[in-house]
């Protein structure tokens, strides 16, 4: 398990590493003359250069590459072309608020595709078709237009929850509450239509399984076939399809910020790529990067968990 | 919808298989399911619409005008105008242009470089296989929005680049298809067939390998089309796309920042989107249905067939079934109760037509304290079905018809679920055939061994530990604290019969059902649980009625033996009589029979005294 565990995490370092110098050397080739870019067209020639020197922009690209892995490796990833504000500071700022929605509806489509799959798998009939009915719509409608819908009715129209903006957590709980529901529902309904589906089917066919007869023959409860052993069983592969959506999970993050107007990490992607701030873009790289093997991990392990064959392989 | 759903190949595993047999009918079935056939016609109507635009209207998408903005739904424009006094309707059908040619885009180079490095992977394999599974993972660890956020702001807001590289993120979704199912037929006996007679690979390629996986392609298509979609009217809708194009993510752009103007701006190019999404869905889903029921028909239909089938068409030499039961006298019969007593058992499965299939018809059967008593006949006898309807644990569908299972005085047949459940495991116990597809493959053999004497005998969890201990030491295991916190994957078959016999007998039951439990083992092994379960029947007194089809556990094991042909018992009675004088035709064919097949222990013929 441990080597299983190392293998994985140096699997993910060499990606991440591919993914970043693609990265690195792809947005510096087409970033044109960045001087430029940053102080406008009315800034002089000589301002330009100056801006340029200062960036360091004029050493080979190569050498640039490295001096910067180098300070990547202890976490420096320089600052904002356009705030000056350091890289690190702006994404982990944000990156808390991301998470939180991201995790959000991680935590919702769990439980609830898991109630929904059940509930569909053991009573069939009209339950089944509804739920089925929903999963469609939730798999065919955009996270983001899902979203309008909600904020027209809930936000502008009840004025249950707020429309725009963000509070933390921990400067006040009930107005974190009313930032954050309606954009973790928007988020999660489409990961509920494919993870209730998974549940389902995949409890349906754990119900067929010889070991399900044995036990009852035991004179185990239903409620234990089902909830303890069949459960279980049927985990493994909702995770999968759970863990799976979590990089598209940080995708839909991205327009759902937009709409909610939450400053988190998509924001900060959609000003930094259309500014072209390179350094930022390449934080956001790491970030992303870093949050997509932390989280393959973590599933390995809960897989492994569940499943004890997975434990060997 | 998610870019996830596509990555995640929920759909790749159950195509690839056993596709092949059913293909030439499926675009025939397809056409029959109604729901399949509205969403291909909804999107066919919304092609149509895109491409005959100018036909449906004869406004310009683009024609702005300052004198008409914002005016509700009405003679001079169908659905109204935008913001900039745009006609909507116009907008629509010429939007549907770009938004369908851009997601046709992303789709065609999705699914020409995901399919032919799949054939590449999965035909010739080596580095390449390596390679394309590496850069596979590699798209799928990047977040979509953001690499195309990051390609507009180097390649400037274009529709068509953007769907391009859009599409190479999305070709994993055609590569790990093409691949699974390619690596999987790469070699079978066609296609070797095919190289050996001298095809070229490219026509093999083409001719036994595309046509596996067109239509699960086909499926592919249109969700990754759907997310194409999707993903497009978003960046479009966030004010990243090309705004001089009338896209219906710039149509719903507009709509939004006119929201408090005129709500119903909203809801036209919300409606083209929901519509489309989901007939690409529903048309998705019902290809899927399609080739699922082509590849394997329900497992309880089949199993209902497959017994159905048994029961009608037994080979020919058999003789006909009668209506009577044979019955070897014994001297001390009827001296006492019989612990179980069947009578006049039917069981059935009511089929879709309001037929019922029986697999069980009129048995009777007494089975006394402390016998051992053989239930012996071909598969799709009948036996099977029989054991489980005294566990009250017939399959889905099945149902007792008639006749009584009386077991110590009571009516199985008719006792409420919650008294069934305190029966089984107590009272009652199993030893099923498959000893590996009988164990939760997620708990170790300690805790399945522990949760029922806990239940069953409220015992502590660490007495229920000792007691398991011993058990698992009782049935000859070994090393039972090894066993105890293994896993049944962990285990060989025959030590998992050995746990599932420890399982049966933890909680004293008075009547252990033994379903063929020798059959899923090797030779040597079966002798060994014989051995084993005529040890723990002597030692506990225990009562057995053991399933079988082979006359050398009958030899070995039984006091008493059933004889039971399409769901009848045809002769009952003494082991040692019915051996030495079989009276019924059938019987005799079954002895006949083992001269074919290798007996379970050398001395089968040998009775026990």
């Amino acid at each position: 398990m441990l080597t299983f565990t190392v293998r994985r995490l140096l699997y993910g370092i060499v990606l991440l590493f591919v993914i970043v110098t693609l990265a690195y050397l792809l947005l510096y080739a087409a970033a044109g003359n960045v001087g430029r870019t940053i102080l406008g067209p009315t800034a002089t020639q000589a301002t330009v250069a100056l801006k340029n020197q200062q960036l360091g922009l004029n050493s080979p690209l190569i050498s640039r590459y490295f001096s910067w892995l180098g300070h990547a490796l202890t976490g420096n990833f320089g600052s904002s072309w356009f705030t000056n504000q350091p890289v690190t500071t702006a994404i982990i700022t944000r990156l808390q608020v991301t998470l939180t929605l991201v995790l959000g509806a991680v935590i919702v489509s769990a439980v609830v595709s898991a109630g929904l799959g059940v509930w569909a798998a053991l009573r069939g009939g009209w339950v089944d078709r509804v739920i089925q009915v929903f999963s469609v719509l939730g798999f065919a409608i955009p996270g983001f237009l899902i979203a309008l819908f909600l904020v027209r009715i809930f936000a502008l129209g009840l004025h249950w929850f707020k429309p725009t903006g963000y509070v933390p957590l921990t400067y006040y709980f009930g107005g974190w509450i009313r930032t954050v529901t309606l954009p973790v529902i928007a988020l999660s309904i489409g990961l509920v239509a494919g993870v209730a589906q998974q549940v389902r089917s995949s409890v349906i066919d754990s119900l067929r399984q010889d070991w399900v007869r044995t036990l009852r023959s035991r004179g185990i409860s239903e409620r234990s076939v089902l909830f303890k052993h069949v459960l279980r069983n049927a985990g493994g592969p909702a995770l999968s399809v759970l863990a799976l959506s979590f990089v598209g999970l940080l995708g839909g993050a991205v327009i759902i910020e937009q709409i909610f107007g939450i400053p988190g990490l998509g924001q900060i992607a959609v000003l930094a790529t259309s500014q072209g701030d390179v350094p930022l873009v390449m934080g956001l790289v790491v970030a992303i990067g870093v949050l997509v093997i932390v989280v393959n991990l973590a599933v390995d392990l809960l897989q492994g968990f569940l499943n004890p064959k997975a434990r060997i392989s | 919808m998610s870019e996830a759903a596509v990555s995640s190949g929920a759909l790749a595993p159950d195509i690839s298989s056993d596709i092949r047999a059913a293909r030439s009918h499926l675009a025939r079935r397809f056409l029959k399911n109604p729901i399949g056939i509205t969403a291909l016609a909804v999107l066919v109507l919304i092609v149509l619409a895109a491409i005959f635009a100018p036909l449906l209207t004869s406004y310009n998408p683009n024609g702005v005008s300052v004198l008409n903005i914002l005016q509700g739904p009405g003679a001079g424009h169908l659905l109204g105008t935008d913001g900039a006094g745009r006609d909507v309707w116009a907008r629509l059908l010429f939007g549907a242009r770009y938004t369908l040619a851009g997601a046709l885009l992303a789709t065609v180079v999705a699914a020409i470089l995901g399919i032919t490095s799949g054939l590449i992977a999965g035909y010739y394999g080596k580095w390449f296989e390596a390679a394309s599974s590496w850069v596979t993972t590699l798209l799928m660890a990047l977040p979509g929005i953001v690499v195309l956020l990051a390609a507009r702001a180097v390649l400037g807001p274009s529709l068509w680049s953007v769907m391009v590289i859009f599409g190479v993120l999305l070709a994993p979704a055609f590569y790990r298809l093409v691949y699974a199912a390619v690596s999987g037929v790469r070699n079978e006996l066609f296609v070797d067939a095919a190289r050996v007679s001298g095809v070229s690979d490219f026509r093999i390629i083409a001719r036994h390998i595309l046509t596996v996986v067109r239509a699960p392609i086909i499926l592919q298509a249109s969700i990754v089309f759907g997310i194409a979609i999707a993903v497009q009217v978003g960046l479009d809708f966030l004010g990243f796309g090309d705004q001089t194009i009338p896209t219906w993510g710039n149509i719903l752009n507009d709509g939004f920042t006119n929201l408090y103007r005129d709500p119903q701006l909203v809801i036209w190019p919300g409606l083209a989107i929901v519509i489309t999404g989901v007939a690409l869905t529903l048309f998705a889903n019902a290809l899927r249905d399609e080739l699922e029921h082509s590849a394997r028909p329900s497992r309880r239909r089949r199993a209902a067939v497959a017994t159905a089938a048994a029961v009608t068409a037994t080979a020919e030499p058999v003789p006909p079934v009668s209506s009577t039961t044979i019955v070897h006298e014994e001297p001390d019969t009827a001296a006492e109760a019989p612990l179980l007593h069947i009578e006049g058992l039917a069981v059935g499965y009511p089929q879709p037509d309001g037929s019922v299939t029986r697999v069980v018809d009129d048995v009777s059967l007494n089975i006394r304290r402390g016998e051992v008593h053989g239930l012996i006949g071909e598969s799709g006898s009948g036996k099977t079905q029989t054991a489980w309807s005294v566990l009250g644990l017939l399959p889905s569908g099945g149902e007792i018809l008639e006749g009584s299972i009386r077991f110590d005085g009571e009516d199985l047949s008719k006792v409420p679920s919650a008294k069934m459940q305190d029966i089984r495991g107590g009272r009652i116990a199993y030893i099923p055939q498959e000893p590996m597809s009988n164990l939760d493959p997620s708990f170790t053999i300690g805790s399945q061994l522990t949760e029922p004497m806990r239940i069953k005998l409220g015992v502590s969890k660490s007495e229920a530990k000792a007691k398991a201990l011993k058990l698992l030491g009782q049935v000859g295991i070994p090393s039972p604290e090894r066993t105890f916190t293994s896993y049944p994957h962990e285990l060989s078959g025959g030590m998992a019969q050995r746990v599932l016999i420890a399982g049966a007998v933890s909680c004293e039951p008075d009547l252990v059902i033994a379903d063929e439990p020798t059959t899923a083992l090797d030779v040597t092994i079966q002798a060994e649980i014989l051995d084993l379960l005529r040890d723990l029947q002597q030692e506990l007194g225990v009562t057995i009625l053991i399933v079988t089809h082979n006359f050398g556990v009958v030899a070995d094991l039984c006091d008493q033996v059933s004889v039971m042909q399409q769901g009848r018992i045809v002769e009952t009675g003494p082991a040692r009589s019915l051996f030495a004088d079989p009276q019924h035709p059938y019987t005799r064919s079954l002895f006949d029979a083992i001269l074919d097949e290798s007996p379970a222990r050398g001395a089968y013929a040998e009775v026990r005294p």
